[in-house]
């Protein structure tokens, strides 16, 4: 019998969030069809690194498992991407995998997301239709304008467009793209875009829209294919003219 | 950057860059291109554009205090992206990351450029032809001034597609595709002119 295939894994680990990062190495029996994830598993059923040693079972984060929900989002081989659909057969050998560093890491590949769900807080990337009383139904969508809205829909919050943006780092504040194309989306819902010009606002402020530098690797990465630069040069024409507005006063403070 | 100014000082930025100081740039290189016609062609152009009235003025309004701001901002801006061309090695990533670079090495062009030009008339020296002449005849210093003029042209020729999807000019990927190709253009027209000055010098 020939030898056995084997898959071989370089993972970077961390044990606490102020920890040190440090590599360790494993080797996997081959199985067909496999996923980063499933070696992962496969890792955590029998935690023995390359050298034969015994090592604790590596933490990662993962939810739906078919790439909708963005919680598996790792460096696979230097590139951000979810683990979920990493097929190793694809995947050049030794596999390298890497938290995203752009965000705090809580332990080995598991990072803490939070600070895209406190931007869609801030910008508002809702439709906001709470009250008192019964406001009635909304203006109606035009369906092909929804069939378009729903690709910017698509966004699963999985940090991906951060991790490749050059701008998003610690020396700087900036939200980077996937908050941005949210307020898109939501100004171009008929009832969203009544807080339009409070959506624009925001992004007009610190860390906000200006601070894209069309290095354009966001939507090159996006998984969903969220044509996220456009999104921003769209917002940076909207923006354009809200300070105008701001400036000289306008009639037009939303439609 | 505190209270809310980030928005203002980045599209002041971006325009400043254009208006004025790419198109003194432009206007700057289209007058040295007189050196292609003759040392009298040349110094008679020069001596027109120094002659010309309030020249304090339009200098200080028109070059020295945009180009001080957009100067000092860009090295602001530049030193506080963390550049991954390594990892993401796609086109627009590239010319992000040459955008910032290029402006470095224009900065310490313009900084030996205006010391050698502008600062020495400030001090008596007569700025001409003859200048120019022996400045270039040293093979480091005509090495250093194609660079440092490369440098500042795709500075702004690449500079003018970001400030064209800065503004929202340029929004669709064909629009942004269409305005690569027009700012490739201006790019290689302005080295042309630029080059062709250097080398009637030398
Ligand atoms: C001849 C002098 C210069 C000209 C004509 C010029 C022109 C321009 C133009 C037109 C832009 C595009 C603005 C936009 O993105 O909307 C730009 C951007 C930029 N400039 Fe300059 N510039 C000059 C000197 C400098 C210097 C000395 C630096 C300092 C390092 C610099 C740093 C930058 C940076 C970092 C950007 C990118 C801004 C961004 O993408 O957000 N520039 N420049
Ligand atoms: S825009 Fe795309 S890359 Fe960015 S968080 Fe959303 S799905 Fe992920
Ligand atoms: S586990 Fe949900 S995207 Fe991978």
């Amino acid at each position: 019998m020939s030898e056995q295939k084997t898959v071989r894994f370089v993972i970077t680990r961390q044990n606490a969030a102020d920890s040190t990062p440090y590599e360790e190495e494993f080797e996997l029996p081959y199985r067909p069809n496999m996923n980063v994830i499933s070696a992962l598993m496969e890792i955590r059923r029998n935690p023995v690194n390359r050298k034969g040693e015994k090592t604790t079972p590596i933490n990662w984060d993962m939810n739906c498992l078919e790439e909708v929900c963005g919680a598996c989002s790792m460096n696979i081989n230097g590139k951000p991407r979810q683990s979920c659909t990493a097929l190793v057969d694809q995947l050049e050998q030794p596999i390298r995998l890497a938290p995203m560093n752009t965000f705090p890491v809580v332990r080995d590949l598991q990072v803490d997301r939070s600070r895209m769900f406190d931007s869609l807080k801030r910008v508002k990337a809702w439709v906001p239709i709470d009250g008192t009383y019964d406001l009635g139904p909304g203006p109606r969508m035009p369906e092909r304008k929804r069939q378009w809205a729903y690709e910017l829909s698509k966004c699963m919050t999985c940090g991906v467009c951060l991790e490749a943006c050059p701008n998003v780092n610690s020396k700087s504040n900036f939200i980077g793209p996937q908050p941005l194309s949210q307020v898109r989306l939501f100004n171009a819902h008929p009832t969203g875009a009544m807080n339009r010009d409070e959506r624009l606002e925001t992004i007009m402020g610190d860390g906000g829209l200006a601070n894209c530098g069309n290095s354009q690797n966001c939507v090159q990465s996006c998984p969903k294919g969220i044509p996220l630069t456009t999104s921003i040069a769209a917002l940076n024409r909207e923006a354009t003219f809200q300070s105008f507005r701001n400036f000289f006063g306008s009639d037009h403070a939303v439609d | 950057m505190a209270d809310n100014r980030e928005f203002f000082y980045r599209r002041l930025h971006s325009l400043l860059g254009v208006i004025p100081v790419g198109l003194f740039m432009t206007q700057h290189l289209v007058v040295n291109h007189f050196a292609t016609k003759g040392e009298e062609a040349f110094n008679q152009a020069a001596g027109f554009m120094g002659s010309l009235p309030f020249v304090l003025v339009l200098e200080t309004l028109i070059i020295f205090l945009p180009l001080l701001f957009h100067a000092i901002y860009g090295l602001y801006i530049a030193f506080t992206a963390k550049n991954n061309p390594g990892r993401f090695g796609y086109f627009r990533n590239w010319m992000f990351v040459l955008q910032r670079w290029s402006g470095v090495i224009t900065l310490i062009f313009i900084a030996w450029h205006v010391w050698e030009t502008r600062v020495q008339a400030a001090l008596g020296a007569e700025v001409n032809f003859q200048m120019m002449e022996n400045i270039l005849d040293n093979p480091f210093m005509l090495v250093f001034y194609i660079a440092g003029v490369l440098a500042a042209i795709f500075h702004f020729a690449n500079g003018l597609w970001s400030f064209c999807v800065s503004w929202g000019i340029a929004v669709s990927p064909r629009s942004q595709r269409i305005v690569t190709y027009a700012t490739l253009i201006v790019f290689f027209a302005l080295s042309y002119v630029g080059l062709s000055a250097i080398l009637a010098f030398v």
